[in-house]
């Protein structure tokens, strides 16, 4: 399968704090990543730099085996929903479809399965800040399927999202999935992990624990379940010390 | 970057800010033309009005813009658009909107009063003023990470041009008293936007006479063709210089 994203000897630290330390990787096609990790261990510093929000100091970036750090044409191919939606306050959800499609210019068919799913058509004439959690995370959703990208990138799709809402992004993300697309998530709910993704990378203090297909990691620790087969994982791996 | 200007611009003139600054300009302009016949005194009353609420309202406004519209850059910068593009169409947004409010609150009105060179040169300068404390702002805001430290800092920004730095230049002139200064004075000027409009207005008034030796070098060397062309120029540093700072540090910072 083809590398779409690949990251090699990534390290990126703010002041002191070194937050990652030297990631090697690479995503291939059609697969969902599921990215855990405990808090602060550089889930979204790593998924941030992909996207080119964050600088990296050392290291290389891919798109398809070219480096993109300090480029931007790449991003058209990326989807990307952040863990908090942040909008421009005065805007109304149509205005700012509406100006994400002018400011992106693009003449692809437009994917509105989100768009319809959650209703936001109907809501489009509210503004940003009137709107609860919840619906700013629908926002975003749609708006990261929206442009047909080949990666799409989750930083915790499901906080905020009621269940309904939550069942149907997971199965748009595995419908994309089935089309050959990328889906990077990072989430804290397991059993979601469990459902939709194939393969799991363990980060921990901005290192790669482990990265493996969900069979290989539950064949190996001879669990069914992602929560337990993490748990086992991580204990044998303290007792192995 | 013309189509984030233009979406900068629509979000501005829905809030009330702006408006309130250009009715107050329009309201000082128009008092002070109405309350007095004699048109050159009212252009020294204005321009000693705009010199200070010019740079502090540009400064002010565009740091809080600039803070409250970082939900708007981050998601532009996840967007395929350069980040050299995304703080340009900012600025042209941004420094559009405050000049709009400049040219309807003071243009129009001397315009209508006071059509003259000094006229015009106050015009003129106020825009480039303007545009200059905008860039200052940008260049002080894509260096602090919160509002509240960027707000300070524009504040303390427009002291020390507006006050500080008269103060700074007696303080000089007086501890060198004994050398000849007037050359160093011209020198000193450029360091400070507000000076340079200052001046450059108060020379077309002829009441530079007042202002002793210094004045008439001033009135030497700015009255003159090269004199004005070097105060503009210098005007122009001081919206390109702050800008292209500002640029850099976009461009390596963490969003």
């Amino acid at each position: 399968m083809e590398e779409i994203i690949g990251i090699r000897k990534l390290k990126k630290s703010f002041g002191r704090l070194s937050v990652l330390n030297g990631i090697n990787c690479s995503f291939e096609e059609g697969r969902v990543v599921s990215i855990l990790g405990p808090n602060a261990s550089g889930k979204t510093t790593l998924i941030k730099s992909i996207l080119g929000m964050v600088i990296p100091d050392e290291g290389a970036i891919l798109y398809k085996g070219t480096p993109v750090t300090g480029t931007f044409n790449y991003k058209r191919h990326i989807g990307y929903m952040p863990q908090i939606g942040r909008y421009p306050d005065n805007m109304k959800i149509g205005q700012l479809f509406r100006m994400i499609m002018d400011i992106r210019q693009e003449d692809i068919a437009l994917d509105d399965d989100l768009l319809k799913e959650y209703k936001l058509e109907s809501m489009y004439h509210k503004p940003m800040r009137t709107l609860s959690g919840g619906t700013l995370q629908k926002v975003s959703a749609a708006l990261a399927f929206m442009f047909n990208p080949d990666v799409l990138i989750l930083d915790e799709p499901s906080a905020g999202l009621d269940p309904f809402a939550a069942e149907a992004l997971k199965e748009k993300i595995v419908h994309e999935k089935r089309k050959g697309k990328l889906v990077l998530v990072t989430s804290h709910i397991l059993s979601e992990a469990d459902e939709i993704s194939d393969h799991i990378m363990y980060l921990i203090d901005g290192q790669i624990k482990f990265y493996k297909s969900l069979h290989q990691l539950k064949d190996e620790t001879g669990e069914h379940k992602l929560s337990k087969a993490l748990t086992k994982a991580m204990s044998e791996e303290i007792c192995l010390r | 970057m013309l189509k984030i200007a233009k979406y900068i611009v629509f979000d501005i003139v829905r809030s009330k800010v702006l408006i309130a600054y250009t009715l107050l300009l329009l309201a000082i302009s128009l008092t002070i033309f109405m309350a007095d016949a004699d048109v050159t005194k009212g252009l020294v009353s204005i321009t000693t009005v705009i010199m200070i609420i010019v740079p502090l309202v540009s400064v002010v406004y565009a740091t809080t813009y600039y803070f409250n519209a970082a939900e708007f850059t981050e998601l532009l910068v996840s967007q395929p658009i350069s980040r050299k593009n995304i703080l340009m169409g900012k600025f042209i947004g941004i420094g559009s909107s405050v000049l709009v409010a400049f040219v309807i609150g003071v243009c129009i009105p001397v315009s209508i009063f006071a059509f003259s060179a000094t006229g015009i040169t106050l015009m003129a300068s106020g825009c480039l003023l303007t545009l200059s404390f905008v860039s200052l702002a940008f260049f002080t805001s894509t260096r602090t990470r919160d509002k509240a430290r960027g707000i300070g800092l524009a504040l303390m920004l427009w002291f020390y041009f507006a006050i500080l730095f008269d103060g700074l230049v007696l303080l000089f002139l007086y501890s060198f008293a004994d050398y000849p200064l007037e050359k160093a004075m011209i020198g000193l000027t450029a360091l400070n936007p507000i000076d340079l409009a200052r001046i450059l207005i108060l020379l077309q008034l002829d009441i530079s006479a007042l202002m002793g030796y210094t004045g008439a070098l001033y009135q030497q060397f700015f009255g003159s063709g090269a004199g004005v062309v070097f105060s503009l120029a210098m005007q122009l540093v001081w919206i390109g210089a702050p800008l292209f700072f500002a640029l850099r540090a976009f461009k390596k910072k963490d969003l």
